[in-house]
């Protein structure tokens, strides 16, 4: 590559590498007969062109994936305050346990005989979710939050529609996560946004007005997305059940309450985990996930099939199909090796540890929201749980934004937290730093955020133009969007 | 208090954040939960136990499953005993790639956004296809929107689906269809192929789409040039289901008319990990492009002209489009899709074309060798890439069958009986790379002693 090509192109795709004759792969020999191709296989389903994969040694791929690697930040790499998303340690014996021959090399259709280790992991982990939500029953089929969701809001559905009652709305607060009403939408229900009160919680009044005979139930995270305790919630269950409907509870704030309450004991029907977020399995990038949903003995006939069952015996068995069942939403037994982590995760802490997890996340929360206060707008100004919300909107006269914050912040080493969500705050930053972090590196990071509001008032042109120590500087989305690249195009 | 070694709090920086705050205790931080909700006494949930401890009971759990180590597997089905190549644990294991979350900031997530643009292109690559998204939670969820964007893209409310797609993936496919309000019509078999009279019967203007796979279930090709002729007369589309490898040697199906192609990506170096995660894929032809479910990753530059990496097209995406999004995919199967492109990139052009040569020849043997065995039959003539079905001899308890092959170290192939019913007594065999010729004949052996 000439100079030039280079600070263009500084990191070839794997595609630019190949050259004919390189190769990195190693194959068991053929020991049986070969047949001619043809007489195998009629010639107009064979392939006539060889797909256009790279051909390269296996240095060049591990040092192509690694050099990726150290283009991405993880959670090992340093601070992640990325709020809803919860980003904490993930524990590396988990990683260990989860690579055991008998856990990542066996297959979902073995005869039950030969995995009853597998299966009674699952068992135990939807008792032990059961447990820890308040909820009578649990299926660990869904692959990752919004689809027990979906999941969850079929399994009520099925529930008013067995009782002939016609119930299509679900009721969603302004500040609900994106997911909810595409969940809705995508069970074949409709929503309706009520908006917060100016203390950021439910507004009764909104809700009473809301709710109906045509109302098939409440979404609601609590904490919610401000990271606030919905103080009233006894009182919106009864509203809501005294409708007719069923309570929803999106479970992504989990972190902030195990141990202390219960989306059961709140009065919720239904309750999904991000299993990657509140059990510290690790988010992949992007996934994979796992999202359990429990119910309440009500919903018992609508869960997918199957779920994992004790025989008498004392064996292991895959429950038989039920006709009320909603049906599958997963191939096979969901994501399993993201639930032998989140059990490892779960048998690592106990009931008293866990608990303990959700204080120390509650306690660096305010911690942080107490000392950036002076610094930043913050629109509750009230103990939070794992996270809160504060706004960017006091460096708008300074030409700055939310995105120019988080840019900046960047130079620092530190992944920016949630930006410009929920929706209701302007300029909204959302910060939650979780229980594995320590008070020096809370302190680091609150240090460089007030350094970065100084800078934004002396010398703004430094955040407009961050991020300066990345491997590529701010990109063009627009254009990314208005002439979709989507692929190399390499053949 | 508690000492945990996740967790970095020490009574010292406890009391001293506690006063920052402005609060006296833990308890302060949660008087806004009421005390008649308040959780009282132990948690309900396993007991806590040491790192040691907890390897050890872990070890305990897994020791009690066979697995492909400890046995010779000719089950398939949708999961698949391959060759997984040493480089990608090293990959996957790499903190980087599997503690990062969804990149939303593509400064530093170059590396994660470039991986599934690579991806992507790959998938398009394999498919025929002009587009492919990030990635589903696994091939049936990606079965499912397909009908589901098809319905959205046609304006049509019915999908047909051949009887010889996976079992699961057609449950899959009618809990979402039963969402989303959608007529689902099942098309018989005949000869281990969809009936292809059958389906010509069935299509309408009111047809959003046919399902298909291939190479299918029972592990027989399906003419998908013909079935596209069939729905596209009437202006419907064709979605088909692939299993990657056999990509390597059979037609894309993009060039067979496809309109939409998805599968899972666990033949492509992903454990079987009872059944996941594994990685589903999605790809369209351009036209489709902008109704495409979950996250796409496109090519862009940055201030200084360098190329670089984003998650583009997101207002089709639910936290813009909200209560309007067709599909509800958030999080996907990132790593999983790293893990089948690292695959794609060790195996290259000739790997793939060879290991799908593997697997072609070795199921061939090992159909050809069972066929001998006193009993044992082949009830279907479709060609079939690494998988197909024998016939067991008239009253084969497969229960005990199954149990005497797990003594003799086999995981023994799918009971058929248990998703068609029709089939009681026939055996869904898979054979891949790893399976030896010795292995083979062995498994032959033992099967014909037990029947």
């Amino acid at each position: 590559m000439s100079d030039n090509q280079q600070a263009t192109h500084d990191k070839a795709l794997i595609f630019e590498l190949s050259r004919p004759g390189r190769t990195a792969y190693s194959l068991p020999e053929l020991d049986v007969p070969a047949q001619p191709l043809k007489e195998l296989i009629p010639s107009k389903m064979l392939r006539k062109e060889e797909a256009a994969l790279p051909g390269v040694y296996e240095v060049d791929v591990i040092r192509h994936y690694t050099e990726l690697s150290r283009r991405n930040f993880g959670v090992d790499n340093g601070f992640y305050p990325l709020g809803s998303c919860t980003m904490k340690y993930n524990p590396k014996v988990n990683e260990d346990v989860a690579r055991y021959a008998g856990f990542a090399k066996i297959h979902p259709l073995q005869p039950e005989q030969s995995v009853q280790g597998a299966l009674e992991l699952l068992y135990t982990l939807q008792q032990d979710l059961a447990g820890l939500t308040g909820m009578d029953a649990v299926t660990l089929q869904p692959a990752a939050g919004a689809h027990g969701e979906w999941t969850g809001l079929m399994m009520i559905r099925a529930y008013h529609e067995a009782r002939g009652e016609h119930r299509t709305k679900v009721i969603v607060p302004d500040s609900s996560h994106g997911t909810n009403p595409a969940s809705a939408s995508v069970a074949g229900l409709q929503t309706i946004t009520i908006p917060s009160t100016e203390e950021g919680l439910v507004d009764l009044d909104a809700l009473r007005g809301a709710v109906g005979n045509d109302t098939a139930a409440l979404m609601l995270t609590n904490p919610n997305t401000l990271g606030l305790f919905e103080e009233q919630i006894v009182e919106i269950a009864e509203i809501v059940h005294d409708a007719g409907g069923l309570l929803y509870y999106d479970g992504a704030n989990s972190n902030a309450i195990m141990g202390i309450t219960r989306p059961g004991d709140m009065g919720f029907d239904v309750v999904h985990l991000n299993l990657h977020k509140t059990m510290s399995t690790p988010h992949g990038g992007g996934g994979p996930g796992a999202g359990p949903v429990g119910v309440k003995s009500l919903l018992f006939p609508y869960l997918p099939q199957p779920v994992v069952e004790k025989l008498e015996d004392g064996s292991y068995a895959f429950s038989k199909p039920k006709n009320t069942s909603i049906g599958r939403v997963k191939a096979y037994s969901g994501n399993f090796g993201i639930l032998v982590r989140a059990y490892a995760y779960i048998r690592s802490f106990g009931p008293e540890g866990l608990r303990r997890v959700s204080e120390c996340a509650v306690l660096n929360a305010n911690y942080m929201r107490a000392r950036l206060a002076p610094y930043f707008e913050m629109p509750y100004d009230r103990i939070c749980k794992h996270e809160f919300v504060m706004s960017g909107s006091g460096l708008k006269p300074f030409g700055i934004r939310t995105l120019d914050v988080a840019k900046r912040l960047l130079d620092f080493g530190y992944h920016p937290p949630t930006v410009y969500f929920p929706l209701n705050v302007d300029e909204c930053i959302m910060i939650e730093p979780t229980e594995t972090e320590s008070k020096e590196t809370l302190d680091g990071f609150i240090d460089a955020m007030i350094q970065i509001v100084q800078e934004a008032k002396e010398n703004p042109d430094l955040l407009l133009n961050a991020p300066y120590s990345t491997p590529v500087t701010r990109l063009d989305e627009t254009g990314a969007a208005r002439k979709p690249v989507l692929n190399c195009a390499c053949s | 208090m508690i000492k945990h070694h996740y967790l970095p709090m020490t009574e010292e920086s406890q009391a001293e954040m506690l006063a920052t705050v402005g609060v006296n205790s833990m308890d302060e931080l949660f008087k806004d939960i009421p005390a008649s909700i308040r959780f009282q006494g132990e948690l309900p949930v396993s007991s806590r136990l040491d790192e040691y401890s907890l390897t050890r009971h872990m070890s305990a759990l897994a020791g009690r499953n066979a697995h492909f180590d400890s046995h010779v597997s000719f089950l398939g089905a949708g999961i698949y005993d391959h060759h997984v190549p040493s480089v990608i644990n090293h990959i996957l294991s790499r903190s980087e790639f599997y503690t990062a979350y969804t990149p939303y900031q593509p400064e530093i997530s170059q590396g994660e956004l470039q991986a599934i643009f690579e991806f992507q292109s790959y998938i398009c690559e394999l498919t025929g296809m002009a587009v492919a998204n990030a990635s589903m939670y696994d091939g049936a969820t990606a079965l499912a929107e397909a009908g589901s964007l098809a319905a959205a893209a046609t304006k049509r409310k019915q999908i047909i689906v051949s009887q010889t797609v996976h079992p699961e993936s057609r449950q899959v496919l009618h809990t979402y269809a039963h969402g989303l309000g959608l007529e689902i019509v099942e098309i018989e078999m005949q000869d281990g192929t969809t009936d292809l009279s059958a389906l010509q019967q069935a299509v309408n203007e009111n047809t959003a789409a046919v399902l298909i796979q291939s190479p299918n279930f029972l592990g027989s090709m399906e003419d998908i040039e013909e079935i596209g002729k069939l729905i596209h007369a009437y202006k419907g589309l064709m979605v088909v289901s692939s299993n990657p490898l056999s990509l390597g040697l059979l037609e894309a199906p993009g060039m067979l008319g496809a309109d939409i192609v998805v599968g899972d990506a666990q033949p492509l170096g992903i454990s079987g990990s009872f059944g996941g995660p594994t990685c589903g894929f999605f790809a369209v032809s351009e036209a489709h492009m902008r109704r495409m479910p979950g996250r796409i990753v496109g090519q862009t530059t940055d201030k200084n002209g360098k190329r670089g990496f984003v998650l583009t097209l997101q207002a089709r995406e639910q936290h813009i489009r909200r209560e309007k999004a067709t599909s509800n995919i958030c999080s996907n199967q990132a790593l999983l899709a790293l893990c089948a492109s690292v695959y794609l990139s060790v195996m290259g052009r000739r790997g793939l074309v060879e290991a799908a040569t593997l697997n072609l020849h070795k199921s061939c043997y090992a159909k050809e060798r069972l066929s001998q065995i006193p009993g044992i039959s082949i009830p279907f003539s479709a060609p079939t890439f690494n998988e197909f079905v024998i016939k067991l001899p008239q009253g084969a308890q497969f229960d005990t069958l199954q149990s005497n092959l797990l003594a003799a170290g086999f995981i023994g192939g799918y009971d058929l009986g248990r998703s068609y019913p029709e089939l009681a007594g026939h055996m869904l065999i898979a054979v891949t790379e790893r399976r030896s010729k010795e292995e083979i004949d062995r498994f032959a052996g033992v099967l014909e002693e037990l029947l």
